[in-house]
Parts: structure tokens; sequence; C-alpha cells
């Protein structure tokens, strides 16, 4: 018996990290435990600018539970006037904030194993990963699910339907008829995009079933059409 | 303690009672501890009979149907700001009603053991709850407050949307104004009195006890014809003495008193005597409220409405109308006509409010439904196909008039969601730029689908084509389908490629005469009703319609009925195909009421054998009036 686990582990190891986390995922969507996450930062630069918070919320069975929601405010030395006015944030904000370590940290083990789902979620693992590598905090590599992809594969294929090359959140708040209160703060567009996410999911299962592992492939950052 | 999505969940729970008692600190600790659930439309929330859940529900988006138990009878539909699943707290054992969601949802589900020292510390809140509970309606503060669907009698059945059954007491609310003067009131003072109160009938009291009653008739018999002048007292003009009843009368029996007596309005007084004080007054119109729903009522309503949102219980009412016409076997051109004017109507409705808030328009507009909107087929909910076209402006002013109607359209569909219409999918709409242009930019549009009628353009035009005006101006209309018209009479080769299309659907039987089910994906094993049986009636309707230049038939069961008149040769065949048309419409409006869809995926094995039978009988029908067409057209061998 512990020959074969053995053996299984093995080949859990030479599969790429991501195969790795869905090998171990449910098959069930309605059992697997996402994390919807969103970011704000100081600029668009990953190299150059820095993360000023980060909100995420954990969705079950299409369940969020309020109270495990988080937001966590960086303590930052790098500031860019410019980007004050869109999140809001100054450096000296009234929110409580963390050393970046420690909010790296805790962020980390909020997410666990789950596949972590964000609008454009590239940028957000980009910054958080630049992040880990200068505290030296390892490798951020669970499953990422990109709400901006996701939601252009629901759309119909139709000669007559004109697809955007990208889709913002605010088109996708539009679609869904979300409201916009607090757009542009780090938990305020993670729970945007966790109802636009939902309401994607129903769109995509309602053509057919769909297995979590389909899912991924389907919403894999970049993924094309 | 609070998080942004707390906020956002108590930024609405605040809007509603009970939560709008609690202090924000209280609310903001409460909201904190709240669930979020998101529901697919038909999701079982709970079951009757099922152990009770921790928690109570508040709606959100969406709506929750409450019934008896699975399949049995709708109690309530509960939607944003409703409370439903208080049996646990209330009552603590299980659940009477099974609680599925109507549409897609989202539900804040609150933890009991946190809100339980709300009830007993704030007493509005407990009350509330109370009465909420024993009434089995969702808010019983609502009743008497403005945007009503009914005003009165504030009956359970408005509530519900459920009419009485005949043996039912009418509840008359004890509060409910009677209208009354004295026995000197001059005449024209009680019609101005009418006037402003909005009634049929005043009461004539003297120390307080009914003496007579002046209707709307008495008025007119007696005063309007000159026999008594206008200073004449209540006295002299009033019916005498009032007929009275007690306050407790079934529908029935309230429909005898009237028979009987000829008379529209009845007394009703403490022990039914005209010795007691009077309670109320009950009117023929009452009674027609107490019966439920009714088209001309659900008319009034919807043109009364004040909010969009109000529409949406309206809308539910009009589905329940459409379900009793079908049961009662009503003709299909009635049930559908009706409908549809029930539909336009509330169409109409938010776009008048719309425009009321985008402020006066630039220039002259015409809303359009396409698709089976535009032709008044649309019986159950679907997607909105719409556009809008309005007057041209100088070049300069383009931008900014684009800008408005733009706005408007995204306000209208915004709307139209809201109170029920889905989004179309393939972004046929209004708000889309594609679909909100100048009159001269749907010319342009418009002739170069005719002129290099493609794959594309000849599918664009077949939606386009069956256009209808909900709102704005009819010119602007008209002007459009007359350039339609000279375009098709210039460039004949039009028809060819419509019809061509017309006859691309697939089949609906195969070689074998078996139906012909999906292959694939969701509806694998399904008949596709529309695609296989309706599309191509109505595609052969257009084409041919479209080829004697009539623009004013939209409806496909009345463009055959008007071909028959046109082609007396052909009348057989377009009649049938009248005949067929309606069948299927009926067959999907009752197939999609069974099912809570759009009706338009039937499972076979769910058929009795008569039924598909009847199904069998169009097909054959539909093979003949496309072999007219491949002839008329001269399209048969281009069959793709």
């Amino acid at each position: 018996m512990s020959g074969l686990t053995n053996i299984g582990d093995r080949i859990l190891e030479w599969l790429s990290p991501e195969r790795r986390f869905a090998m171990k995922l449910p098959e069930d969507l309605e059992e697997v435990p996402f994390v919807v996450l969103d970011t704000e930062t100081t600029g668009l630069n990953p190299i150059r600018d820095r993360i000023l918070s980060i909100g995420a919320l954990r969705l079950l069975g299409g369940r969020i539970r309020v109270n495990e929601s988080v937001e966590y405010f960086l303590a930052q030395d790098h500031f860019d006037r410019l980007s004050v006015p869109i999140h809001g944030i100054l450096k000296t904000g009234s929110s409580p904030r963390m050393d970046e370590k420690e909010g790296l940290k805790s962020i980390l083990e909020y997410i666990g194993d789950s596949p972590v789902v964000g609008h454009h979620i590239s940028f957000d693992r980009t910054m958080i990963q630049n992040a880990c590598d200068r505290h030296g905090l390892g490798k951020f590599r669970n499953p990422l699910l990109d709400t901006g992809t996701l939601y252009r594969k629901s759309l119909i294929k139709s000669p007559l339907l004109r697809k955007k090359d990208q889709y913002s959140l605010d088109d996708l708040a539009r679609k869904y008829d979300l409201s916009c209160k607090d757009r542009h703060t780090a938990l305020g567009d993670a729970y945007i995009t966790a109802m636009a996410f939902l309401h994607i999911l129903e769109q995509l299962t309602s053509k057919g079933p769909l297995t979590t592992r389909q899912l991924l492939k389907l919403g894999k950052p970049g993924a094309g059409n | 303690m609070s998080n942004r999505i707390s906020e956002r969940v108590a930024d609405f729970l605040r809007q509603y009672p009970p939560f709008d008692e609690l202090t924000d600190k209280d609310l903001q600790s409460l909201s904190l501890e709240v669930d979020i659930l998101y529901r697919e439309k038909g999701s079982v929330i709970f079951r009757e009979g099922e152990e009770t859940h921790p928690v109570f529900y508040v709606v959100h988006k969406g709506a929750v149907d409450l019934r008896e138990a699975t399949g049995g009878e709708l109690i309530d539909i509960c939607d944003e700001g409703d409370i439903f699943g208080l049996r646990p707290l209330m009552a603590g054992e299980a659940y009477k009603l099974e609680a599925k969601t109507r549409e897609e949802s989202l539900l804040y589900a609150i933890p009991i053991s946190v809100f339980r020292p709300f009830v007993e510390s704030y007493s509005e809140v407990g009350n509330f709850l109370l009465e909420s509970f024993a009434s089995n309606t969702r808010n019983p503060y609502t009743k008497g407050q403005e945007g009503k669907l009914v005003s009165a009698p504030r009956s359970e059945a408005s509530q519900t949307g459920r009419g009485l059954r005949y043996n039912e007491v009418i509840p008359v609310s004890p509060g409910k104004r009677v209208v009354s003067c004295s026995r000197d009131t001059p005449a024209r003072d009680i019609a101005r009195l009418m006037t402003e109160k909005r009634v049929g009938s005043v009461l004539v009291l003297h120390e307080e006890l009914p003496v007579g009653i002046i209707t709307d008739k008495d008025l007119r018999n007696k005063v309007a014809t000159g026999q008594f002048p206008i200073t004449a007292p209540a006295s002299e003009i009033m019916s005498s003495p009032v007929i009275t009843y007690p306050p407790r009368l079934s529908l029935t029996q309230a429909q005898l008193a009237m028979m009987k007596n000829d008379i529209s309005h009845l007394c009703l007084t403490e022990d039914g005597t005209s010795d007691t004080p009077v309670v109320g007054v009950l009117s023929k119109y009452d009674l027609v409220l107490a019966m439920g729903n009714n088209p001309e009522v659900l008319m009034r309503a919807i043109k009364r409405t004040r909010k969009t949102t109000r529409l949406k219980a309206i809308r539910a009412r009009v589905m329940e109308l459409l379900r009793s016409y079908l049961d009662a076997n009503i003709p299909m051109s009635i049930t559908m006509r009706l409908i549809a004017e029930l539909n336009d109507a509330c169409a109409k409705r938010v776009i008048e409010l719309a425009v009321k808030k985008a402020g006066e328009p630039p220039v002259s507009f015409a809303w359009l439904a396409m698709g089976s909107q535009g032709r008044g087929e649309q019986l159950l909910q679907t997607d909105q196909d719409n556009a809008l076209v309005f007057a041209d402006v100088p070049e300069e002013r383009l931008p900014e008039t684009f800008g408005y109607f733009r706005e408007l359209a995204e306000r209208v569909n915004r709307n139209l969601k809201r109170i029920g219409y889905e989004y179309c999918p393939a972004e046929m709409m209004a708000s889309n730029p594609d679909w909100c242009l100048s009159l001269s930019e749907w010319k342009h549009r418009v002739s170069q689908w005719i002129i290099n009628p493609g794959k594309n353009e000849v599918l664009l035009s077949s939606i386009f084509f069956d256009y209808n005006r909900t709102f704005g101006s009819a010119e602007l209309a008209n002007k459009l389908s007359e350039h339609i018209f000279e375009n098709v009479r210039k460039y004949p080769m039009f028809f060819y490629h419509l019809a061509a299309g017309a006859l691309q659907n697939p089949s609906p039987t195969g070689f074998f005469r078996q139906f012909l089910v999906e292959q694939d994906g969701k509806h694998k094993d399904f008949f596709d009703l529309k695609l296989r049986a309706l599309m191509p009636l109505t595609d052969a309707a257009r084409v041919l319609i479209l080829s004697h230049e009539i623009k004013s038939i939209n409806n496909t069961a009345e463009r055959f009925a008007k071909l028959a008149e046109l082609e007396p040769n052909n009348r057989e065949l377009f009649l049938s195909c009248g005949y067929a048309t309606k069948a299927l419409l009926k067959f999907r409006a009752k197939q999609g009421l069974l099912h809570g869809d759009s009706g338009r995926y039937i499972a076979l094995d769910s058929l009795t054998k008569e039924e598909k039978i009847k199904l069998k009988r169009t097909f054959k029908t539909i093979k003949e009036v496309q072999e007219l067409i491949a002839v008329r057209f001269k399209v048969s061998n281009l069959l793709v």
C-alpha cells in the first residue's frame, strides 16, 4: 500500500505545480474553495510599483462568508502620487498598515491551496510574486482563473456579436448590473469580481456540465478563445 | 467591526424593514455575520418538511417562489428586500413551505443566533417579524403605501397575486375610507368629491347612519339630464333606502347581491342593517380585483406605476393570466394579442419613466422592438431585442445627440432586465451603438443589407425587419419602412436570399418521420421547437408578406391570414400555416410555463401521443409552405 502512495506522490512531483494543484481539487465545482482576490498598487509597473492593499474573499458553493473576507493594507515607502485619485489610499491612511512581509505571509496563508480568481489576475499574481521574491517568501503557484478571459468565453459565438479584446471590470459590472460601490478598493473590487465570476459560471454551465479541470483550462490567464 | 462587504450588506438591509429599526452599530455587526448566497434559477433553498436552517433569508437580488409543496400552489413571490424562511426564528419547527429561486438570485442568510437578541431588544423588529410571519405576507407594512398594485380592497389575493376562490370571504379592510356626504350637500360638490377621490359612489350619511347612496349613474340620469339643478341637495338625487349587507360577504354572495338588486355598489354595515354604522363600500371593480388577474386591471396597474421595480410584480401576474388563458383554452389569437399588449405596455412604461429621468429628448425618436417581441409573439419572457432610431441632426450635433440616446437606451435596457427581460446574448439592443442610430444611418445600414445580402445580412434583416414601434415617433418608423420597400423594389435579388434563408432551418423530422432531437449540449435529446418548427413558419411569413409590400402586419399568424386573403388560390395552405403557428406558440407557452423556462426545448417523452400527432401535423404544413417558397423565389436548386 505504502509503496503505491509513494509512486503516486512521485508522479505528483513530476507534474507542473499547476497540475499538482488541480489534481487535488474536487471535480465538482460546487466543492471547490475559490479565493477571489484583488490588489491595489501604486501603479502598473510590476518592477517599480508596490502593493498598497490586498483584498480577498472565499467562495464555496456559491456562498461568501462576509466575516471571512480580508483586506490588508501594506506599509510602503515607494509612493506614486498619480494613482492616489484612483484607489484613494494615502501612504499614511487611516487604516492600520502592516509590514509588507507580514501582509504577504498572511495573504499566502489565507489563500492556501485554493485556486485564485481575479480580474486580469496575472497582474496581481506578478505583483505578489515580485513582492514575495523581495522577501524570500517562495513561489505563488496556485491555479489562476481570470474573469476577463472567462467572460469572453461565456459570450455566444455569433457573427453578429463583435467581441472586444479586453473587458474591464466596469464592463462586467454593467453587464451584470452590479453596484460599483467601493470600486477601486481591494476588497470592493474582489467582491465585484466574485459576483461577476458567479454570473459567468452560471452562463458557462448553462451550456452543459463543467468540471473543475475544464474550468481551470478555460479561465487560465491569456488562454485563447 | 465591519469590512467593505459587510458595509454593502448593511447599506442594502438599511432600506428595508425591520432592519431600518436597528442602530447603525447593530446593523454593522449583524451584517458582518451574514453569508451571501448566489443561487441559480430553480435552486431549492429549503423544502417543505425539511429541518430548519440556523438562518433566515433576505432576497438581495432576484426572486424566490414559496410553495405549499414541490409543485404545489404558489403562495408568494419574494423579491428584493423580502424576508423568508422565518419559521426557525419564530416557531422552531420544520419548514412548512418550499422555497425555490424563480430566477438567478442573490440571498443574504442571516444567522438566527446573531439576530435573536435584536428581536428582544427592539420591540418594532419583533412586531414586524411576528406580523410578517403570521400573515404569511412578506412585508405587511407596505400595505397602503403608494405604488401598491391595487388600491382596495387590500385583500390577501392582491398581495399574493392569487385570485380569491368563489366561496372565500372578501376581506374589507376596516381602514378603507368611505367617501360620504350629508343630506344637504349640493350635487356639484358631490361630483367634485367623487372626481377628487376617484370613486364611483358617495354614501349619504345622517348621524353616522347610511340614508342613501349617490353613484355616477345618479348624477348622469338625474343631474346631467337637467332633471335636477347642480345645486340640488343630496337628499333629492340619492337612491334611498340603501341596500345594506354585513361585512363578511363571499365573492359569490356579493356578485349575487349586485345582480339581484341591479346595483354596482354594496354598502356594508356593522350588522348588515341600515341601523348600524358603515364599515365599507364594495364596488364591482373591487370584485374584479378580488377575482385576481384581469387584463384591464393589470393594464391600469402598469400605466399607474411610478417605479420600474414595481413592474416586476405585475409581470408575474401577467404570467398567471397567461396560464389561466391557456388552461381555459381561450383562442390563441386573443391570448397572443392580450399578452402582447400587456408586454408592450410594460416596455412602454419603462421607456416613459426612463425618458422622465433622462430629461427632454433633443429630437424625436422611436423605440423599436425586434424579433418575437416585434411580432407580438412573445408570450413568455425571453431575451430583449430592440433598437432605437432618432431624427437626423446636423453633423456637429450628432455626437451629443447620440450620447443622449445611448444613455437613455442603457437605462431602458437595464430596467427591462430588472423586470425580467434578459439581455440579448448577441447584444442586439438599443444600448449597443450599432443598434442606436439616426434615421439616415439606419437607412444606410439597411440598404447595405439589402444590396449585399450575405448570410449575416440576411440574418440581421430577418431579425430587424419585424420591428414594431413600442414608443415614440410613428413618422420615423414609417420612413424607415418606406425606405426598406424602395430598396427591395430596386434589388429584388434580396427576396431570393431572404427566401433561401427561410429554407435553411433544419428539418423537424428525419427520413422515417421521427422527431429529430439535439445531438449534444445541455439540450441533448430535446426537440428544439423554436428552430425546427416555429422559425421556418416565421421566416416564410416574413418573406411572403414583404414581397407583397406590407409592413404593417408583424404577427406571423396575422401575416398568414392576410396572405390567405391576398392569394385565394393558396388560401388553404396559408390558413393551415396560421393555424400551425398558433398551435406551436401555444405549445411553447405551455411547455415554458410548465418548466419555468422559454419553452424552446421539449422533452419528447413528456408529450402525450395526441400532442405528438398534433406537432407532426404542423410539420407537414411547414414542408408545403417551404416548397411554395422554393418555387416562387426560385431557390430550389440553391438549397444548402
